[in-house]
């Protein structure tokens, strides 16, 4: 403990105080083995801070009740709260207004509903879909699906060796012409590379080109500023950003969102039915068929303001610092390999390694014998992993409230391992 | 909590014994975890007694699948197919020893799922099948 008190007055320079932030995550007094739980798994979920577990708990004893239905008192409670989360992640993310906020379950549904949407009245034969090969399962898949059913093609932006994005080959597919969408990730969830969104926005919408961004390891880590950066779309969890499973986002502009049609069909998201025919609400209800996860979004609104709170330039200062530490630290270990850029400038807190010729779940169990969760395998990435060479990694990625003392551990961890397997 | 990692996993791991292929083996069964992207092949040459006469692994992946694999060799080795068959979980999980989380025992198992698909293959596919399948 002594060690632990050294770290943090020689090194500490968040603009909030960790030691009391760590306080509101309960789950951060959980010990693994005798040890405190050490989590590094932030790519895959957050922990969830008091303040959100309460907004929950509150909705469930207090105000229950289905959203815009009711006209009695707490139904209308509920409605409030509910477009009160829409309209705080409006904010957060700078949209021009609350009504370019649909509520998804997830990053994965949001893309799947711009690809079912947009995609399939806007990409036709002949056309291209541009991503990149550094891109999530969940911004693949959509889009080969999308492709397939209406005779369209993809490109793909290959990488560089330390995991940035060839610019040379954006160039090439958006001037070979016939690009109707760039879908691409703001942060690489396996090599945490920032990618230069803004300028490549820029390049493709003077090409006619729209873009959606995978912001799902961005949005919870830095100050998104959608007018800014100008994409189309943007699509984010709630899971991931100190918020409850089960909601997401997806932001579009908002003459995008009036253009499109439905997603699912049913309840709520309709203005008439007749027997033959029916008529849709404006967007975004006419995306959110059905009763959504009210709870989910109230709870991402007390997320929301939690992140708002820190400062999401505070968080993003304070991951860039932990991750600066832990590639020094990581660094130093004898044989052990880190994947993207090194420079902690133009990476996110993800870290990405392999530890000589140990595989990545035989290091990730060793890491939780000493109660550290990380995770490994080929994180919903394998054509990334197939451009690495490798079948898998360890990735231990960071958050607000994680500290110099648990990269310590971490790194003791691996050093263990690396003694046991005699590397 | 005693570590999986033992002396004796990371010894058949570093040097696995059984570990190749068969000229002419009888059985031969192949399958992979895909969560690990671990892969086991395990081949087989039985005696005319029904015996295992000769055993090899091959494959690559995680050091509880692969040592597991080689330690299972070195259990099959002379065994009656009938034996073979009747080899449980458990007795891999002693061999292996430690605490495994429910989705490393996927990697600690597979090489006896890929050996006993081999082997129920074999006797599905030979004349004397009915008699071994029909045994209690």
């Amino acid at each position: 403990m002594q060690r632990h008190e050294q770290v943090y007055s020689s090194k500490k320079t968040s603009a909030y105080d960790v030691e009391q932030v760590r306080t509101d995550f309960p789950i951060l007094q959980r010990e693994i083995n005798g040890r405190p739980l050490v989590y590094l798994d932030n790519a895959a979920t957050s922990q969830k801070p008091i303040q959100v577990i309460q907004a929950l708990d509150q909705f469930y004893n207090h105000y229950n009740a289905n959203v815009y239905r009711g006209v009695y008192r707490i139904s209308e409670e509920a409605t409030v709260a509910y477009e009160e989360a829409r309209r705080k992640i409006a904010h957060l993310i700078n949209a021009k207004d609350p009504s370019e906020i649909v509520f998804v379950r997830g990053t994965t549904e949001a893309i799947n509903l711009a690809a079912h949407s947009w995609g399939r009245s806007n990409i036709g034969l002949g056309d291209s879909i541009m991503l990149t090969e550094m891109e999530h399962h969940s911004n693949i898949v959509p889009w080969q699906q999308l492709a397939r059913e209406n005779g369209a093609s993809l490109k793909f932006v290959g990488i560089s060796d330390d995991g940035r994005l060839i610019r040379d080959d954006f160039r090439q597919n958006i001037e070979a012409g016939n690009v109707k969408l760039f879908a691409a990730t703001h942060v690489s969830n396996v090599l945490g590379t920032i990618n230069p969104i803004r300028e490549l926005a820029r390049e493709a919408h003077k090409h006619g080109c729209k873009v959606l961004v995978d912001g799902a390891q961005s949005v919870p880590h830095m100050p998104i500023d959608v007018q800014d950066l100008d994409c189309d779309f943007l699509a984010f969890s709630g899971h991931k950003m100190c918020g409850p499973t089960g909601i997401g986002v997806l932001y579009g502009k908002r003459e995008l969102l009036q253009q499109m049609e439905p997603y699912q069909t049913g309840g709520e998201m309709i203005r008439e039915v007749h027997l033959y025919e029916s008529t849709f609400k404006d967007s975004p209800f006419k995306f959110e068929a059905g009763t959504t996860d009210i709870a989910g979004a109230i709870g991402l609104g007390a997320a929301t303001d939690y992140l708002s709170k820190l400062g999401l330039r505070n968080v993003r200062d304070h991951d860039k610092e932990i991750t600066k530490y832990a590639l020094d630290a990581l660094g130093r270990v004898k044989g052990l390999k880190i994947f993207g850029p090194p420079d902690p400038e133009t990476r996110g807190g993800v870290v990405s390694f392999n530890l000589a010729d140990v595989h990545a779940h035989d290091m990730a169990s060793m890491l939780d014998e000493d109660g550290i969760a990380v995770r490994s395998g080929h994180h919903c990435a394998q054509p990334l992993m197939e451009r690495l060479g490798v079948s898998a990694t360890t990735r231990a990625s960071v958050y607000l409230y994680n500290t110099e003392e648990e990269i310590d551990r971490l790194v003791e961890s691996v050093e263990r391992a690396g003694r046991v397997f005699k590397i | 909590m005693s570590s999986v990692y033992s002396e004796i996993i990371l010894d058949y791991y570093r040097h696995p014994r059984n570990k190749g292929t068969l000229d002419h083996p009888q059985i031969s069964a192949k399958d992979s975890n895909p969560l690990c992207g671990d892969i086991i092949e395990m081949q087989l040459e039985l005696d005319k007694n029904n015996s295992v006469k000769d055993v090899k692994f091959n494959g690559q992946g995680c050091a509880i699948s692969q040592a597991s694999a080689s330690m299972l060799t070195e259990l099959v080795k002379g065994k009656r197919l009938d034996d073979v068959r009747n080899i449980s979980k458990e007795e891999i999980l002693s061999l292996i020893g430690g605490q495994l989380s429910a989705v490393r025992l996927k990697c600690a198992l597979l090489s006896l799922k890929v050996l006993k698909t081999g082997v129920y293959t074999y006797l599905g596919s030979t004349n004397n099948s009915k008699d071994e399948l029909s045994e209690p």
